[in-house]
């Protein structure tokens, strides 16, 4: 007998299963762009038909890492920017459950930076949502990674020195396998975006810009946008690094001077960690999480390692 | 305790081959019936720079490296002549000879390379003066000359211990063995006959006047040869933890590697990982979902595992983390040990915080508190810690095989089964109520993701029941309490289920006493045997439970004497403190012993620092060693 029967559960599942039937109520101020994330994943994961149980959310500290506290899966709010070391290690000590990693732009592109790099770069098969509102929401409006150059907030009185980061390209060069970009202002494009990037074996990246009308007035709140795929004015091809980096490049320049393009920018299939892993014999393949209910498991014992020490 | 005991030092370059040489003389020594201890000195260079490993080997058991030692094989630093520009390290051909005579005792014997060691060198140590002062037995020999003979150069080590066997008038028969099981053909030969022309040589060759001989002794079973860091690795494998996430640090470095290299082979998954923030936070994670997880670090990223671990303890994840102590702060002295970051382990991270802490004091304890440890962790739901130090994680030591003949233990402790959860609280959500306010010793059973029925929140932010975040303050009071309830438990259990952790030894009806802790134990135990024999009486405790401290074993030791002196190795006297702290009293009766040079305690020291209390302290203990007073003096 499975210890994880949710697990591969098939069924009809109704959306509202993912919504936690008590308290809380949503802490998020009204106009928020994560009820637009929120919203999308309800929507996206009967879709791919997860139940809530073999769901995984793994959440930073924000606004954003609130996500888990209304989305009722499995959940684990960590602590700020480091949501992608916990997830990646449930995924990799029980790689039936599908980890789903969440956080803002300051959780990830800031104090999670580092992490966010070396999971891309090892191709972790899990999906990370990136709230991006260019400022912290928690702490009352800073100036964050994503901030336009410019920008004023009480830490940056006379306006941001910064430019800001470039998450696409930098998840790119890292290593993502699946990179996207949507809007919270766009739930179509939002929903169907994450049913792929759950369904992608390997690194999934989404930079999801989610305006905060509380702290971020200046921002023109991704509206009106564009859909890449969608318009006729851009034709490149998702599988091609090239094409997709030079799309990235005009994307990142023009959120801040026009147009706001979403969309998905680049797909490959290099396979995920935890196949390589498999591969070499690093990894078992049955979920190492299963093993220790299995009652006819072997447990080898240091016992049998002696003979290099007698 | 008998006298005869050899004690012999392996002195060389670092990367010369020194370590693989003594650690397969330490196993001919086991095998031939002696109980050995090693002693490795080195210096934070990858290649070059003088360093030793002594060898203890008597009749009798040896806890500890001795007092000075008595037969020095000196080698020369090959990396001393780097022939780049620039790269010059001064004159280091001389140091493993220079380096090492303060140490040497009466009646010692001396081998050096003279293929290396000029005359000229020789006269200006004045080792003949030396010598005859101190009744050397000096043995010049061209060792290179010897192995380039049958071999090459680097084969120079096998001539070195062709020359010792020869001198202690030891059997070869075990030394052979093992090169047989280490060695390639190809090298093999050549190394088999320079061992036997460095034998023959000598025997053919010298007049032997100095006494000392191979020690006898014998086992009545098989024995093993491990380290501290083994004997973590194992522990950790015998129960059951099949996940570690690391990122190098000396000494830690040395069980990651381990666990890395058996790991994978036993269904298991290792991680080396961008940094340590990621590396607890990987164990935590893969804890949650149900394996059993370990990670570590020493000191500087240790540091950096202090969110990780709150984390641990507000989600109630289950982890074992280790800390391999060196001498700090910041990068400190990456090769000495210390037992500098006590204070630090057990109070890292904000707010009330709480996790257990082990200090094994002998390589045979650190397999049994890292099972322990992992127990603990798994069965209440708490970050558990060992801390050990670079002394620990390197020195080897026999133990009975039959000592690691104990069945695995894969349980994951208070995780409840699908059944299990039907049967327990939900809320009307369906959320399952996995941090209950009242449960029996402050454990409420958790479920794992992927469980049917067990849907809940971790979170680092304080919590109710189901997992929501809250700051109601009954929540939180009720939560703080059962989460703090888990120390008192386990105190308990450590003390009712388990046999004492604590080590004592010496004279039970003394009215002096030494504390110690963690890998000063072995010296602490050498020295009070020695008080002993001597006609003093002295009693001897060696604590391993920091946290929850053993506070009835430890009142009654100081209770039963007039004095007690702490001996640790660090400057503040930080285990001292934690005593005084634990048992709120005792400032008058405790002094300290402390020693932080980078070189671990000598039994010697430990009689001195006795004489010094017990006499009044007008002699001053020798310049290295510090006596702390107790309070009020
Ligand atoms: C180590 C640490 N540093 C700082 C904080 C305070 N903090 C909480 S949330 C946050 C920034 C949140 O910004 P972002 O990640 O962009 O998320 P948002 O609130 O905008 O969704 C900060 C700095 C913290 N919790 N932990
Ligand atoms: S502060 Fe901004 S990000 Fe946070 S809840 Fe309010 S609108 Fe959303």
């Amino acid at each position: 007998m499975s210890a994880f029967n949710a697990i591969g559960e098939d069924r009809e599942i109704d959306r509202n299963e993912f919504t936690p039937g008590i308290e809380p109520q949503a802490t998020w101020c009204p106009g928020c762009g994560d009820f637009g994330v929120l919203k999308a994943l309800k929507q996206a994961l009967p879709e791919v038909g997860l139940t809530p149980e073999e769901v995984l959310t793994v959440t930073g500290i924000g606004c954003s890492g609130k996500l888990n506290s209304y989305l009722d899966t499995y959940g684990f709010h960590t602590i700020h920017g480091r949501s992608l070391p916990v997830a990646r290690a449930a995924k990799l000590a029980n790689d039936g459950l599908e980890v789903i990693a969440a956080g803002g732009d300051g959780d990830g592109y800031g104090i999670g930076g580092n992490h966010f790099m070396h999971t891309a770069r090892e191709n972790h098969d899990m999906t990370y949502i990136v709230f991006n509102n260019e400022v912290f929401g928690l702490t009352k409006g800073q100036t964050s990674p994503t901030s336009p150059k410019g920008h004023t907030s009480k830490t940056t009185p006379h306006g941001n020195a910064k430019s800001p980061i470039r998450p696409l390209s930098l998840a790119l060069t890292s290593g993502a396998t699946y990179i996207a970009r949507t809007a919270a202002v766009n739930p179509n494009q939002a929903k169907e975006i994450i049913k792929e990037a759950i369904e992608h074996d390997g690194f999934a990246h989404i930079d999801f810009l989610t305006q905060c009308p509380t702290w971020n007035k200046d921002a023109r709140q991704y509206v009106p946008y564009v859909d890449v795929q969608e318009s006729d004015d851009y034709d490149f091809d998702v599988t091609d690094r090239q094409e997709a980096q030079e799309m990235m490049f005009e994307t990142e320049n023009e959120l801040y001077e026009g147009t706001v393009l979403t969309g998905r920018y680049f797909v490959d299939e290099r396979p995920s960690y935890q196949d390589q892993k498999k591969e070499l014999g690093e990894m078992p393949e049955e979920p190492l999480a299963e093993r220790y209910f299995d009652d006819d498991a072997e447990w080898e014992r240091s016992y049998d390692l002696l003979d290099r020490h007698k | 305790m008998s006298d005869h005991e050899l004690i012999w030092r392996i002195a060389g370059g670092s990367g010369d081959g020194i370590d693989s040489t003594s650690q397969n003389f330490a196993k001919a020594l086991m095998r031939s019936g002696l109980d050995v201890f090693t002693h490795r000195h080195y210096p934070s260079r990858i290649r070059g720079g003088h360093t030793y490993v002594e060898i203890r080997a008597a009749g009798h058991d040896v806890q500890s490296r001795g007092d000075g030692y008595n037969f020095l094989l000196s080698l020369g630093d090959s990396f001393a002549r780097n022939p780049q520009e620039e790269a010059y390290y001064g004159n280091e051909e001389i140091k493993p000879l220079a380096e090492n005579l303060d140490d040497l005792r009466e009646g010692g014997i001396i081998v050096y390379d003279s293929g290396l060691v000029s005359e000229e060198d020789v006269e200006e140590l004045n080792l003949e003066e030396r010598a005859e002062e101190n009744d050397w037995h000096v043995f010049p020999i061209d060792l290179r000359s010897l192995a380039k003979e049958h071999g090459r150069e680097v084969m120079r080590n096998t001539a070195g211990v062709g020359v010792t066997a020869a001198l202690l008038e030891m059997d070869l028969e075990h030394i052979e063995d093992l090169m047989e099981d280490a060695m390639p053909e190809k090298i093999l030969e050549p190394n088999l006959t320079i061992l036997h022309d460095a034998y023959e040589m000598v025997q053919e060759d010298y007049e032997f006047e100095h006494d000392l001989r191979i020690p006898e002794g014998e086992h009545h079973e098989e024995q093993a040869l491990l380290s501290g860091s083994n004997a973590i690795a194992y522990g950790s494998i015998d129960a059951g933890c099949r996940f570690i996430a690391g990122y190098p640090m000396t000494p830690w470095t040395d069980v990651f590697t381990i666990m890395s290299q058996h790991l994978p082979d036993m269904g298991g998954i290792s991680e080396q990982v961008e940094d340590e923030i990621a590396a607890a936070a990987l164990a935590v994670g893969a804890s949650h979902a149900g394996v059993k997880a370990m990670s570590g670090s020493s000191g500087g990223g240790f540091a950096l595992m202090s969110e990780p671990l709150g984390l641990a303890e507000m989600t109630e994840t289950p982890i074992v983390l280790l800390e391999s102590m060196r001498a700090g702060p910041s990068t400190g002295m990456p090769t000495k040990p210390e037992q500098g970051d006590l204070e630090f382990t057990l109070y890292t991270s904000q707010g009330d915080s709480a996790r257990v802490v082990f200090a094994p004091g002998t390589i045979a304890e650190a397999y049994e508190q890292t099972r322990l440890a992992f127990h603990i962790a798994y069965e209440y739901q708490i970050p558990t810690i060992i801390i050990y130090d670079q002394k620990l994680s390197g020195e080897n030591t026999n133990v009975p095989v039959s000592f690691f003949d104990r069945d695995p233990e894969p349980s994951l402790g208070s995780v409840a089964t699908e059944d299990e959860i039907a049967e327990m609280p939900h809320d009307t959500s369906g959320k399952f109520h996995r941090f209950q306010h009242d449960v029996d010793d402050g454990v409420s059973p958790r479920s794992l993701p992927g469980q049917k029925g067990g849907r809940y929140l971790a979170t680092g932010n304080e919590h109710t029941p189901e997992g929501h975040i809250s700051e109601d303050a009954d929540n939180r009071v009720a939560q703080m309490d059962r989460r703090m309830a888990k120390l008192e438990a386990i105190r308990e259990e450590l003390e009712t289920e388990h046999e004492s952790n604590q080590t004592y030894f010496g004279d039970e009806t003394a009215d002096f006493g030494i504390i110690t802790w963690g890998s000063s134990q072995g010296a602490v135990e050498e020295a009070v045997a020695r008080l002993n024999d001597q006609g003093h009486a002295v009693k001897a405790v060696g604590v391993s439970d920091m946290m929850p401290f053993p506070e009835n074993e430890i009142t009654e030791f100081i209770e039963s004497v007039d004095q007690a002196m702490v001996v640790e190795m660090n400057a503040t006297a930080q285990f001292r403190g934690l005593i005084q702290k634990e048992l709120g009293r005792y400032g008058d009766k405790l002094t300290s012993l402390l020693k932080y040079n980078g070189n671990p305690f000598e039994p010697a020291e430990i009689v001195e620092g006795y004489e010094v209390n017990v006499d009044g302290g007008d002699a001053e203990p020798s310049a290295q060693v510090r006596i702390e007073p107790a309070a009020g003096d």
